[in-house]
């Protein structure tokens, strides 16, 4: 019983290491896509089950085939053998799932952190990742990933990705 | 009569082709956009779709998995078996044949220029969304939290290519005319979205409703972009039931070619 608890704790620690292959700079408890680690010890002898429950960020994102590898090699690269990956699509992920060091870190990274969806509207305010202007202008509602817009800073002209509300 | 668990079948592959084949109409666009931006807004839409008839697909397969376990096997006969048993997301994309696809006649039409295609675009993601609003209550847990999470994206479909169309539309006489051509073109495959097959007889939709309701928001933004809903058009239907255009043929042709080619090869 404590070692599962201690291994509970193992995991998330390792789950926090596996990063975003689109958004490196984010980790996957960053981003809210880890919802559940559940270690049992199954048959007597058998040693424990680990179960880690994901979800998809978008419907065709293509980097969550790519997580679920990382977080398969991760676990087997620490000694663990018995586990299963499970992928549940309710309840849908949202961006106000992603930590608020998730959206300091993006910010840094020269991505505008997504608004919370309370405040979400049709032409939300976004702020210049880099001087914090927010005279931008959208450029286009899908930028390099399913998961961006593209923004031009009209104080410092430099482009950005915002990170949309989902 | 096929009993319940057909019918969801049925329906699945039917909202998974419409995906399926939307999809990969919008990804010919890419390399070949306007401008760069709206490149890759019209191949990102391509890539939700695709994430969306996935989903319909892997859900489609595993009900069907299940109920070849319960050896009801007569009636699974056309659902996309190569070699070895198990159904797959693969198989049924890539392995079922023309009039076995049942997807919307309008997803399958060319893209013509880019005033149809958004156009395209905007008339299926508004219906999109409100029929998915209404599978999000559906008693079929799985079909529903597809369609919750889909609804996400599809906000965003329209919003990009009403925004379009309001361009367009209202724009230049030249722009304007091609919408035109647009409707006229696209406006007989527009019936079947609302007239119910067998298959969806019991999933609970509510297609006055839908129609109603799609009609009202398309004519708030054909009249932003002086355009008007055409009258009385006759309608073509087919697509639900596997009877297609011309079109089709084609694009499984390319799409489902390294299968036929190379049955089994991985990537």
């Amino acid at each position: 019983m404590v070692k599962a608890l201690l291994d509970k704790e193992k995991i998330w620690q390792l789950l926090s290491t596996v990063a975003d292959p689109e958004v490196p700079v984010l980790n996957i408890l960053d981003l809210g896509i880890v919802r559940d680690v559940i270690v049992s010890s199954a048959l007597e002898g058998l040693g424990e089950v680990v179960e880690v429950i994901i979800t998809p960020t978008y419907t065709g994102c293509p980097a969550m085939d790519m997580i679920s590898i990382d977080i398969k090699l991760k676990l087997l690269e620490n000694g663990f053998k018995n586990f299963k990956i499970t992928s549940v699509l309710s309840p849908a992920w949202t961006t106000d799932w992603m930590s608020e060091e998730g959206k300091r870190k993006l910010k840094e990274y020269g991505i505008a952190p997504p608004h919370s969806r309370a405040d979400d509207t049709a032409n939300p305010v976004i702020e210049c990742p880099q001087c914090n202007s927010t005279n931008t202008k959208l450029i286009s509602q899908f930028g390099s990933t399913a998961c961006k817009a593209l923004y031009q800073c009209q104080d410092c002209k430099e482009p950005f990705d915002y990170f949309k509300c989902h | 009569m096929q009993n319940l668990a057909q019918q969801l079948i049925n329906y699945l592959l039917h909202l998974a082709d419409t995906t399926l084949i939307l999809s990969q109409r919008n990804s010919e666009w890419c390399g070949h956009g306007p401008v760069l931006e709206q490149d890759i807004a019209i191949t990102n839409i391509s890539l939700d779709l695709l994430g969306q008839s996935r989903n319909f697909y892997q859900y489609a397969a595993q009900l069907i998995n299940e109920s070849k376990n319960m050896q009801d096997t007569k009636a699974l006969s056309s659902f996309g078996e190569g070699v070895g048993s198990e159904i797959t997301e693969d198989s049924l994309a890539y392995l079922r044949t023309e009039r076995e696809f049942k997807n919307l006649l309008l997803t399958e039409l060319p893209n013509g220029d880019w005033g149809q295609t958004i156009l395209r675009q905007y008339l299926f993601s508004q219906y999109q969304y409100l029929l998915f609003e209404q599978l999000q209550q559906n008693k079929d847990e799985q079909l529903a939290a597809i369609c919750t999470k889909a609804l996400k994206e599809i906000k965003y479909h329209i919003r990009w290519s009403s925004e379009w169309v309001l361009r367009l539309g209202d724009g230049t006489p030249e722009s304007k005319q091609r919408m035109l051509v647009a409707i006229n073109e696209l406006w007989r495959y527009i019936g079947e979205m609302f007239i119910a097959v067998d298959y969806e007889k019991e999933m609970n939709i509510d297609l006055i409703a839908l129609q109603n309701n799609w009609a009202e928001k398309v004519d708030v933004i054909f009249q932003e972009a002086t355009l008007s809903i055409p009258k009385n058009t006759f309608m073509q239907i087919g697509g639900k039931t596997g009877t297609h255009t011309e079109n089709l043929g084609f694009i499984l042709t390319e799409l489902q070619y390294m299968q036929r080619a190379y049955p089994n090869s991985q990537w």
